[in-house]
């Protein structure tokens, strides 16, 4: 049981140095990553076999227990987000060995993608403030090097502005790190759910807050998202895919961790996250609708539905929770494939600017089936998976008789299917283009690696459709997992008492 | 680099020996005193800086034959074993273990594993710290850089 | 609790907030610099008042343990440290990267920004949004 928790974290990191040593072989490089992620999903689903039966595991690292060591914490909401962020960065890395750029030309490309792997689960794991922190660290890092992989001008210049805002937050955190140890001594947050609890209110809600803007910045809500646009579009497309698809989602578990675990909810008004959910949602949307680019379109798209999550927390009920926690699932899952279709579609046509493309349908009919399952579920069309999604949100809103939040959420659906009509109809839609042309500077890959890269994407699509037919019990699940984020005693003795 | 000072290689040769044992001092102290693997790690790295210095990226290559990639792998490699190990006792990872020897004249010697974390992350800073003198100690253009680190690829 | 390290936090994060605005890329980065330094010292009051050195040796009484200083935070700071040192390392490489491209040690503008500026890409920015 101690295994299955420290595993996912430290096996990742093993793959990292192996993947290191053997640099010379690209080969050994792909077997050794391949196999990692292959592995690490298998230990997530006994993983996840396991605590759903019997309860949340927790580990103390080197023996020290609670509230002095660093503890790992595996519950369900934390297991079941590890276990679909480690499947589709299996799907991604597939996709990026078929495709020629950064896999294939730089030999770091599968340390940092191992090493996120390690951050990512770390982050999902932990049990305690600080090494949430270290986790973040983790991952930031190797995104960094991932995003400017190639050192092209552009990447240069957006790698600025993602290491700059990555480098504010992280001092933010700090900042509020020591705010958090100062007035209540422990970082460990089950020991810190009793501790805030005695706080005076101020202090309370001046820490809330301070985590909910550290944490806002990661996840890229309303006032804080301006940087993602602006630096996920110019990385390698399975770079930005896997981006896309994890590193927000993370931020917006932490939020949820820390605002459910940590702070009673009498602690700040709650109403002020719907309202920011609600202004992330139609701010997002609208810049989507007036871009012209596939990539930067989807990446304002991913901070309006990062809106929608934050509404499941701001109901603060378990139906929202749940809802959240399923939305965030069919998020990491359509999103990656969103990009990966973009990603193909920019290789075929040297290009993803929406007014240089046209008629795509008819040279890659199987790449304009994809787009439109993943589009019209991330619009939230039935029966595809963000329908399920959305009508537990939009439940759960009715539940909680929050109405404006509600009608913002069905208004940001349509224009949200709005802007995926415009990526259709400009670049499947119309006469072919004659492909000759348009192919630019990138090189046409070979049928074996095209044939992995459209299997990667099918995959990650048949993986949203299964969300979708399985999602009874998937949401029973997230409801659960939902459960206990809103009644933490069973994480609390867990981990304060073994 | 053709021109080199004379007083400046002089002092680098004669430091840089004793910064290296300096280090290592510092690692084998860690786990009782003030030092430990990041601190050692980093004297080390000021005196290949030195080095560095001193003789340009040459120098500095000649003074380690090992690639930098490869002290990285090697310390992260160390890390994640000695946090594994443990756990197939049944312990939790990173669990430590001390052992003491009573050796004839020199006393009794105490080594924790430990001290084996340690030496792995002053390989990880010893080459992060070398990895970026090659990536940025060059004042040469941007094209040589790039060359550079298409040998690498290979 | 110390007087001189609070106000040296105060000073060296403002230092850094102040750099931060610059143009100039070298500067950004060490105002990066400044500010973490800060926020590590705000780390390092964090764990109370001043005390001994919190080393444990055979001879260590609960006495000694008591005069003790806290020694997480300042495990706290080592790390942060170490972090900001691999960021602020990569920061410069990519000043470095990017100097080697442009020539020039600013901040460059951002996509829309250009595309605002540039008069030939509006047209098209209109043609494509009717």
């Amino acid at each position: 049981m101690n295994a299955l928790v420290t595993l996912p974290v430290l096996l990742p990191l093993l793959g990292a140095a192996l993947s290191i040593a053997v640099g010379r072989s690209r080969l050994m490089q792909r077997i050794v990553g391949v196999a990692t992620l292959v592995v690490m999903s298998g230990l997530t689903v006994a993983l996840l076999g396991r605590i759903d039966e019997d309860g949340i595991a927790v580990t103390h690292v080197g023996g020290w227990t609670a509230p002095v060591g660093i503890t790992l914490v595996a519950d369900r909401f934390a297991v079941m987000l590890l276990l679909v962020s480690v499947l589709t960065m299996l799907a991604v890395l597939v996709y990026a060995i078929g495709e020629p750029g950064a896999e294939q030309t730089h030999v770091g490309f599968h340390p940092l993608y191992l090493i996120l792997a390690a951050g990512v689960a770390l982050s999902f794991l932990t049990g305690d403030l600080f090494n949430l922190f270290v986790a973040f660290e983790v991952m930031l890092m190797a995104s960094y090097a991932l995003l400017t992989l190639g050192g092209r001008p552009d990447q240069v210049r957006s790698g600025m502005t993602y290491v700059a805002i990555g480098l504010i937050a992280s001092t933010l955190f700090l900042l509020a790190l020591a705010f958090v140890y100062a007035s209540t001594g422990t970082v460990n947050l089950a020991d810190l759910h009793g501790k805030i609890a005695q706080l005076p209110p101020g202090i309370r809600s001046a820490l809330a807050v301070s985590l909910v803007v550290v944490f806002g910045i990661k996840s890229a809500v309303f006032p804080l998202f301006f940087w993602l646009p602006d630096s996920y579009p110019t990385a390698a497309a399975p770079v930005t895919a896997v981006f896309a698809g994890l590193l927000t989602k993370i931020g917006v578990y932490a939020m949820i961790r820390s605002q459910t675990l940590l702070f009673p909810p009498d602690t700040w008004p709650r109403e002020l996250l719907l309202v920011i959910a609600g202004l992330t949602m139609v701010i997002g949307v609208l810049g989507a609708v007036a871009q012209t680019d596939i990539r930067r379109l989807l990446s304002f798209h991913i901070v309006s539905q990062i809106g929608y999550m934050v509404m499941g927390l701001g109901l603060f009920t378990v139906a929202g929770l749940a809802a959240a926690a399923f939305f965030i699932v069919h998020q990491i899952v359509v999103k990656t494939s969103l990009f990966l279709v973009a990603g193909l579609i920019e290789l075929r046509l040297g290009s993803d600017r929406l007014d240089k493309l046209s008629g795509l349908g008819r040279i890659e009919p199987v790449l304009g089936a994809l787009f439109l399952l993943a589009a019209f579920s991330l619009a939230g069309l039935p029966p595809l998976s963000g329908f399920v999604g959305k009508l537990a949100l939009v439940d759960a809103g009715f539940g909680a008789g929050s109405y404006a939040i509600v009608g913002v959420s069905l208004a940001v659906s349509l224009l949200t299917l709005f802007s995926m009509t415009k990526i259709w109809s400009n670049a499947f839609w119309g006469p072919p283009m004659s492909v000759d042309v348009a192919v630019g500077a990138t090189q046409i890959p070979d049928l074996a690696s095209r044939r992995a890269m459209l299997a990667a994407t099918g995959t990650l699509v048949a993986l949203s459709l299964a969300i979708a037919l399985w999602a009874g019990p998937l949401y029973q699940l997230a409801e659960r997992a939902a459960h206990d984020l809103l009644d933490p005693a069973s994480y609390l003795t867990a981990v304060l008492k073994r | 680099m053709k021109l080199r000072s004379l007083i400046l290689d002089t002092t680098v040769r004669l430091v840089f020996d004793a910064a290296l044992v300096l280090s290592l001092y510092l690692l084998f102290a860690g786990h009782n005193r003030p030092g430990g693997g990041f601190v050692g790690g980093l004297v080390a790295s000021g005196a290949l800086a030195l080095r560095y210095l001193a003789g340009g990226l040459d120098d500095l290559f000649r003074t380690i034959p090992v690639r930098p990639w490869l002290l990285l792998a090697g310390g992260l490699a160390l890390v994640v074993a000695t946090a594994l190990r443990p756990m197939f006792g049944g312990g939790a990872a990173l669990d430590q273990q001390a052992f003491e020897w009573a050796l004839p004249v020199l006393g009794t010697a105490k080594f924790t594993t430990a001290t084996i974390f340690d030496a792995g992350v002053y390989l990880i800073v010893v080459g992060l710290v070398l990895m970026i003198f090659e990536g940025l100690g060059d004042d040469d253009t941007a094209d040589s850089h790039s060359e550079r680190v298409g040998e690498d690829r290979r | 609790m110390s007087w001189l390290t609070i106000i040296a936090a105060g000073v060296l994060c403002g230092c850094g907030a102040y750099l931060l605005m610059s143009r100039q890329l070298s500067r950004v980065i060490v105002g990066f610099g400044l500010m973490g330094h800060g926020v590590n010292l705000v780390l390092v009051l964090s764990g109370g008042e001043r005390g001994e050195p919190a080393f444990v040796d055979a001879g260590t009484t609960a006495t000694d343990v008591a005069r003790f200083s806290d020694p997480l935070p300042q495990a706290f700071v080592l790390t942060a440290i170490v972090i900001s040192f691999g960021v602020v390392a990569f920061l410069l490489a990519l000043a470095y990267r990017s100097w080697c491209l442009s020539g020039a040690d600013d901040v460059e503008d951002d996509l829309e920004d250009r595309r605002i500026a540039a008069p030939g890409q509006r047209a098209d920015r209109n043609g494509a949004a009717s």
